[in-house]
Parts: structure tokens; C-alpha cells; sequence
């Protein structure tokens, strides 16, 4: 038995105790504070991106087409003489809302999928598993691609596409999660305390499934930018000329071969970079969010 | 054959490198059967693991010597570890469950062992297997060499981990609390064969356990260890009865024996004398032909076939079976978490089991009838505080909110005995006893007057298990509740409780008065219960 007997009779101020934690997590793991970095430098690439850019990102200029990176324009311009940087930059915003609004679409409907199946067991369970498990049973990319195609092209559907696809993956993480507490003693303490099911799902199980939910948050973001670029790639999803990472690459791609590689390259580091800092923060958020890990 | 002389262990953490064993001397002769007796955290199962070098990872032997029969186990190569475990020294955990691969039929688990010290080759190793499982006495052994660890019961499963202990004939068996849930009597059945079998070929044993009175019932020699050094060796008799150790003292009073009373299980200088309860004549709970039936994929099961009995006000009872005997059926169904089947819980006369479960938490009744579980780390929210947890039945129960909800936390933890300053901790901050004191806490704050104790000092320290066990008698007389005390252990029934019901199949097959049932049970099965308790020598003289 660990008695720590150490005084801590002070009362701990609950946001301090919170930060406090959150930067002690970021210190234990370097890789973690990078990560927090570089989503740091996303989010304010999203926010004020559009006012800070050099250039005005659909301003076109024939007679500057196709320049190398240089000191005027860092990232070299496109085929339309429009400054990639600032495209870039720019187009965080876009990117980031969609993925976003995908994941968080994703985790609230899977979510109360997966609780209510894990918690209630029997038919209902056995129905929503059957309903998940024909989703998955598609190729996620294609039938994104249908859902899209079906619906049109715009912003929202695309996050529709993408945030349908992933639910199966959250339903059925809860899922697990709620069904290995429902008999739980904790569970069971709840409900002697007065506690309707639908609170003691809500307040006493589901926030236990938060953790490994974290890790599957960030790493989700991360498909879901790939995905929605992936969608604007092959030309479905955001229409040019908004500057967006996936159309940029995809338009880039033909100047390749003739060596203006700059064109696709520098969306497509961005796009790298914006996917290894989502895969990264998972462990850091999840050991921010479980309070075990306090110590 | 073993000796070990000044054996240090430490472990890397976080906090820098702690010493678990800091110092260690003892020497284990032929034959001998030696005892580890301490409590979590005293360092004995520590001691063991370095012995076998299977140290969790951090872990390493800093100093000290551990020679068994002129081998160096500190200094021997990996390779001459790997022989020497299971063929000279083997071991028996304490999860048997865990212990054994849950996808390999168990004749074919001790065949591994057998082929890989060379006892066997593929074509008689079955027949050797079989031999192997017929030793630990299971009954149909070619039958159960084809059953897998899920398929068997817990006493079961041990046997078979003692199947692979012994397959190779080691002259050394560690046993690492073996029998920690199991029931009684299967406790018993499991000691008694190991017993037998070491003594059967001359084996030496050294049996790690937190339970004084097993120990001495099965040890020639026993040694009494807390925070990393031996405190006490001697033999059990003398340890019993003229403990000279004040850390041993308080051990052996802590040991719940024969006439023992709630009190003096704590130390002397903390004895005072009970407070009187009130006792009333109406009765609070009365129990009539209860019965629950589960519909299984293989017909119907009926866990408890129409129980009577009666809680009288201010009354405790203890309800008293092995598991699966259906009390714990019973207890859900009386806290209203389980609906019925068929009878009647009337609570002051009103039959509360007709409403469904799933209603009754918004039942002004909900209050007065608490429940505290069995493990406290499983009954308390990893992701809320102490004092989140109390607050919970005050707020939802109670309606009870800013200061007075404070005030109200703060009485409960006096009440209970937490420091205040341990309330904004989680429970993985808190030990074992601060976990089970929280969860009392809990139970009694929306004013309950029937409590259900789900053996709620299973998992605790004996010394922790005295303190609880005070607590919960003393609760009782301040607050004037009734208690149902679940529990497989008739030593600590006895001490708690006014009358006993003994349940087994789901039928109750004994009850009356603690003193009438416990001194002189009519029923074979109650007997069978009471002999299978470990019988601590008795104390002859007061240290």
C-alpha cells in the first residue's frame, strides 16, 4: 500500500490543478510538446492566416507564372502566377474547419451510438453492430466518394462523407468501453445514489471512455484531412480556384514532370506536416484527459 | 537447501529507485515448509520474484545473496535460470486464471512444461499429462486434458497450475497466495493437496501469504515481514502466542479467530468499549419466498428458489455462503438493482419489490436503503474525487448543494475517519483502507437505515480489516442502521453480526442467532463452512 503521507492540505484551485497538468504532461514527453507546437502554429495559421499572407491568395498574375521559390515568393507561384504560400496558409482554414466539424460530427453520433448499444446490450446492440459493420464493409474512400457524388459538391457534404465514415470506428470503441463498465461497481454506486441510466451513462461511464477516445480524436483529424483532400483531389469536394491542400496538389501534380515541382510539393508538406502533428498530440491528449495519470 | 542472506531489491520509478526488500536473511532447510506472512507492500512477494529472477521490469537484486544448492541464483546465466525454474524451483500464483494461457487445453499446457525440461517426449507426454492431472486428484483426468482454463472453476484452475508446478518434480514450490479468491472451503481443499503433495515427496515449500492463520496452519516455520525486512521468525505457536514484535502483535490481533470479540482485534490501546445500540422489536426488512430465475441460453436458471427471512430494526445479519450460492443475487434484488422474480421485500411493511429496478432510483425509499460493494477501487469513479463521489447520492438524493453539501462531505469524512485533506484525491491516490473508508462514506450519507455490506473488507489488510470492521460496528450504534453483511468468512460474521442466514444453491439451509449457528450448526454444509476456516492457534497469553 502506497501511503503518501506528504501534506497537501491546501485545496487545489481546479483550473491551476488542470494546468498544471497539462504542462507537466508536455514536459514528460518532448514529442508531445512539439506536437502541441505545431498544432499551436495551425490554429493560428487558420485563424488569422488570411490577414498576416503576403499576397492575396486569388490574385492571378500571367507574368509571373510558374516562378521557383524565391525571396518574394517563398513557396515559388503556380501556373496562374498566384503566390503558393499565401495558398497555403490560407488554406488551413479550410482544411482544418472541414476535419473538425468531420470529427466532431463523427464522435457525437458515434458516441451515443456506441453508448446506448454497449450500455443496453441485447437487440439494440446487435442491430447497430450489424448497421456499423455494413459501413465498414466498404471501401471507406469509396463510398466517401459516393456520398458526395450523390449529394454534390459542396463543403458541407464532403464533412457529411467524412464524418459518416468514421462513426463506425467511434461507435464501436465506446461501445467496448461502456460495455466493460456497465456492471461495474462505480456503476452500480451510481445508480443507488439516485442516478437515472441516462445519467449514469452520461456522467458516470461515458467520460471513463474518454481517454482511448482522444487517441482515436487525433488521429482521426488527421484521416479526415487526408480524406477530404483526397476527395478534392479527384475533383469532387471544394472547387477551385479556394485555395485547399488536396486541389493544390492535384494541380500541381501536371507541372511536376516538367520540374516545377514547388507547385505540389509545398501543399503536400503541408498536408504531411498537418497529419504527423494530429497523429502525434493522441497520446499527449489522452494522457492530459485521464486522471490517473496525475500523480 | 536455500539460503538467502541480506537481500536487497529495488525498483525504478518515477520518483528515483525505491527499496522494496532492503535487507533480507533467512535459510529454508530440506523438507522445511516455510511461511512469508506480511501485508501489501511489505516486500514478500518481491522476495520471491528476485528468488526466481522474474523481477517486473526496473527491477533488480542491489545486494545481498540467494544460494540454492550451491547455485548463485543473483549471478547464474539466463540459461541456467531457465532450468532451474519449474525443475528445481516452481511456483503457483496467485491468480490461477491468469496463471494459466487461456487458448491451450490444459493437458496440453503441462505437456509444454514436461517437453521443455525434458521429462517427456511427444509421444508419452499425454500419458504423463494425464498422470500429472490424476496427482492433483481431478477427477476424469483424460476428460479434463482436453478442457480449457474457462471451462473449469477457480479451485479447478489452481489445481491445474499446481499440476504445472509439480509436473517436473521441483524440490522447492513457492506458492504466492494461492488461494486468495477461492472460496473457503476450496481454500482449503487446494492447501491440504499441496500440503499433502509436498510432504508426499519431501519438497520444501515456502508459502507467501497475507493470512496469519493459514500460515500457521500450514508452515513449520514462519516469518513475519513488513516494509522490506523480516520483523519476526518463529515457529506458528510461538508467533501466536507470545508475539514479540509489536508489528506481529497488532498482526495476530488483527487475525480474526475464535472467540475473539469486534474489539480486540485492534490494538490494546485502542480498545474502547462499544457504544449500546437500540434494538427494536419490529422488523425493518422482512424477506418472503424471494425468488429470481434467469433465463439462460440453456433454460431457465433459478439463482435463489424462495428465500424468507427477517432484518429486524437496528439488527445485523449476516448472510453467509460461497459464490454462487446466490447471496449476491439476493443483496442486488434487496438494494432494488436487480428486479424479482417472484415473493416479497417488504421494508417497513411497504413491498418494495414489486417496483422495477429501473424506477426505484427516484423512490423516496431510494435513501434509506445503501449498499457498500465489495472492491473499492471498482465502486469508486477513476474520474472522480473523494469528495465527488460522496457529494453524489447528497446532491442527487438530497438536493443538496454549496455549503451545506461541504459541510455535509466534511461530517461524513470525520464520521468515517478520512482526513479532510484526502477528499479533493482520486482513488488511485488513495489506499486500499482510505478507498473503502470513501466508500462508506458514500453509503451512509443520504441516511440509510438498512446497509448492505458486500464483503466489504475482502480486499483489504488484515490490519485494515480490523480497523474497518470497528468502523462499520461503530457507525451502527451512532446512526441506529441495520446491516445485511454478505461474506464467505464466518470469523468475520461473527464478530458483526446478531444472526446468520447460511444460503447455498440458492437455498437457505441454516439460520438462526451467530451463537446458536456458529456453536452449534445442525446442518453438514454449515459445518463443513466452519471447519474450512483457517483456525489460528488461540492466544494463550497477552504480550
Amino acid at each position: 500500500m502506497i501511503n503518501a503521507v506528504e501534506p497537501t492540505a491546501v485545496k487545489p484551485k481546479i483550473g491551476s490543478g488542470n494546468f498544471a497538468h497539462i504542462i507537466y504532461v508536455l514536459k514528460e514527453n518532448p514529442v508531445t510538446a512539439i506536437a502541441f507546437g505545431l498544432f499551436t502554429f495551425f490554429l493560428l495559421s487558420a485563424l488569422v492566416g488570411p490577414f498576416v499572407v503576403p499576397y492575396d491568395p486569388l490574385k492571378t498574375d500571367a507574368a509571373i507564372a510558374l516562378q521557383p521559390p524565391s525571396l518574394s515568393h517563398w513557396f515559388g507561384t503556380d501556373n496562374l502566377g498566384r503566390d503558393i504560400f499565401s495558398r497555403v496558409i490560407v488554406a488551413t482554414r479550410l482544411d482544418l474547419i472541414i476535419s473538425v466539424s468531420a470529427v466532431a460530427l463523427s464522435f457525437v453520433i458515434g458516441s451515443i451510438l456506441g453508448s446506448v448499444a454497449g450500455y443496453r446490450g441485447g437487440a439494440v446492440d446487435v442491430v447497430l453492430n450489424r448497421i456499423l459493420d455494413t459501413i465498414m464493409a466498404f471501401p471507406l474512400f469509396v463510398l466517401a466518394m459516393g456520398i458526395v457524388a450523390a449529394l454534390g459538391n459542396s463543403v458541407a457534404n464532403i464533412i457529411y462523407a467524412t464524418a459518416i465514415i468514421n462513426i463506425p470506428f467511434y461507435a464501436r470503441l465506446v461501445r467496448a468501453e461502456v460495455n466493460i463498465r456497465r456492471e461495474a461497481g462505480f456503476t452500480l454506486a451510481a445508480k443507488l445514489s439516485g442516478n437515472s441510466d441516462v445519467r449514469v451513462l452520461s456522467f458516470h461511464i461515458f467520460p471513463n471512455a474518454l481517454p482511448p477516445m482522444m487517441v482515436q480524436v487525433s488521429l482521426n483529424l488527421g484521416w479526415a484531412i487526408l480524406n477530404a483532400a483526397g476527395l478534392s483531389f479527384i475533383g469532387l469536394g471544394v472547387r477551385p480556384p479556394t485555395p485547399e491542400w488536396g486541389i493544390m496538389v492535384a494541380e500541381g501534380a501536371n507541372f511536376i514532370v516538367s520540374g516545377e515541382w514547388w507547385v505540389a510539393i509545398f501543399p503536400g508538406l503541408w498536408l504531411m506536416l498537418a497529419v504527423f502533428t494530429f497523429n502525434l498530440m493522441g497520446d499527449g491528449l489522452r494522457d492530459i484527459v485521464d486522471p490517473r495519470r496525475r500523480v | 537447501m536455500l539460503s538467502i542472506s541480506d537481500l536487497q531489491v529495488a525498483f525504478k520509478t518515477r520518483r528515483g529507485e525505491v527499496d522494496a526488500v532492503k535487507g533480507i536473511s533467512f535459510e529454508l532447510a530440506k523438507g522445511e515448509r516455510l511461511g512469508i506472512v506480511g501485508e501489501s507492500g511489505s516486500g514478500k512477494s518481491v522476495t520471491s520474484y528476485a528468488l526466481m529472477r522474474i523481477l517486473d521490469a526496473g527491477g533488480r537484486i542491489k545486494a545481498g545473496e540467494a544460494i540454492y544448492g550451491g547455485v548463485d541464483l543473483k549471478r547464474a546465466s539466463e540459461t541456467a535460470m531457465r532450468d532451474i525454474r519449474g525443475r528445481e524451483i516452481s511456483m503457483i500464483f496467485q491468480n490461477p486464471r491468469a496463471a494459466l494461457n487461456p487458448i491451450r487445453k490444459v493437458g496440453h499446457q503441462i505437456e509444454d512444461v514436461l517437453i521443455q525440461h525434458g521429462q517427456a517426449i511427444r509421444s508419452d507426454a499425454r500419458k504423463k499429462a494425464i498422470a500429472a492431472l490424476k496427482a492433483v486428484k481431478i477427477n476424469n483426468a483424460s476428460a479434463r486434458y482436453e478442457a480449457y482454463p474457462f471451462e473449469l472453476s477457480g479451485g479447478m484452475c489452481q489445481r491445474i497450475v499446481i499440476a504445472i508446478a509439480l509436473a517436473c518434480d521441483p524440490k522447492l514450490l513457492i506458492a504466492d497466495e494461492p488461494t486468495t479468491g477461492l472460496d473457503i472451503t476450496t481454500q482449503k481443499a487446494v492447501m491440504d493437496l499441496v500440503d499433502e503433495l509436498v510432504k508426499a515427496r519431501g519438497m520444501s515449500s515456502i508459502l507467501i501469504t497475507h493470512d496469519l492463520g493459514l500460515a500457521s496452519q500450514y508452515c513449520d516455520r514462519i516469518v513475519v515481514m513488513k516494509d522490506g525486512l523480516i520483523v519476526e521468525a518463529g515457529n506458528p505457536i510461538e508467533i501466536f502466542t507470545n508475539p514479540k514484535h509489536p508489528y506481529t502483535n497488532k498482526l495476530v490481533d488483527a487475525t480474526p479467530r475464535r472467540g475473539a470479540t469486534i474489539r480486540s482485534l485492534l490494538p490494546e490501546e485502542e480498545r474502547k468499549p462499544l457504544a449500546a445500540r437500540q434494538m427494536g422489536d419490529t422488523p425493518l426488512l422482512e424477506i418472503k419466498g424471494l425468488e429470481k430465475t434467469y433465463h439462460g441460453k440453456s433454460g431457465p436458471v433459478r439463482a435463489v428458489k424462495g428465500i424468507s427471512f427477517t432484518v429486524k430494526a437496528g439488527e445485523s445479519l449476516g448472510l453467509v455462503g460461497e459464490s454462487g450460492c446466490g447471496k449476491s443475487t439476493t443483496s442486488s434484488m434487496i438494494v432494488r438493482l436487480l428486479d424479482v422474480s417472484g415473493g416479497e421485500i417488504l421494508y417497513r411493511g411497504e413491498d418494495i419489490g414489486k417496483m422495477p429496478a429501473l424506477a426505484f432510483a427516484r423512490n423516496p425509499l431510494r435513501s434509506k436503503i445503501q449498499m457498500v460493494f465489495q472492491d473499492a477501487t471498482d465502486s469508486l469513479n477513476p474520474r472522480h474525487t473523494a469528495r465527488q463521489s460522496i457529494a453524489e447520492p447528497l446532491k442527487r438524493l438530497k438536493g443538496m448543494h454549496g455549503e451545506a453539501l461541504n459541510a455535509r462531505i466534511e461530517e461524513l469524512a470525520a464520521l468515517t475517519g478520512l482526513p479532510e485533506h484526502l477528499l479533493d484525491r482520486f482513488p488511485h491516490q488513495l489506499s486500499g483502507g482510505q478507498k473503502a473508508r470513501v466508500g462508506i462514506a458514500r453509503a451512509i450519507a443520504p441516511d440509510p437505515d438498512l446497509l448492505i455490506l458486500d464483503e466489504p473488507t475482502a480486499a483489504l489488510d488484515v490490519s485494515i480489516q480490523a480497523v474497518v470492521l470497528n468502523l462499520l460496528a461503530d457507525l451502527r450504534a451512532k446512526l441506529n442502521m441495520s446491516y445485511i453483511f454478505v461474506s464467505h468468512d464466518l470469523n468475520v460474521v461473527r464478530l458483526l453480526c446478531d444472526s446468520v442466514v447460511v444460503m447455498k444453491d440458492g437455498e437457505i439451509v441454516e439460520a438462526g442467532s451467530v451463537e446458536a449457528v456458529m456453536d452449534n450448526p445442525t446442518n453438514p454444509y454449515t459445518r463443513a463452512l466452519i471447519a474450512a476456516a483457517p483456525h489460528a492457534p488461540d492466544r494463550k497469553s497477552a504480550a
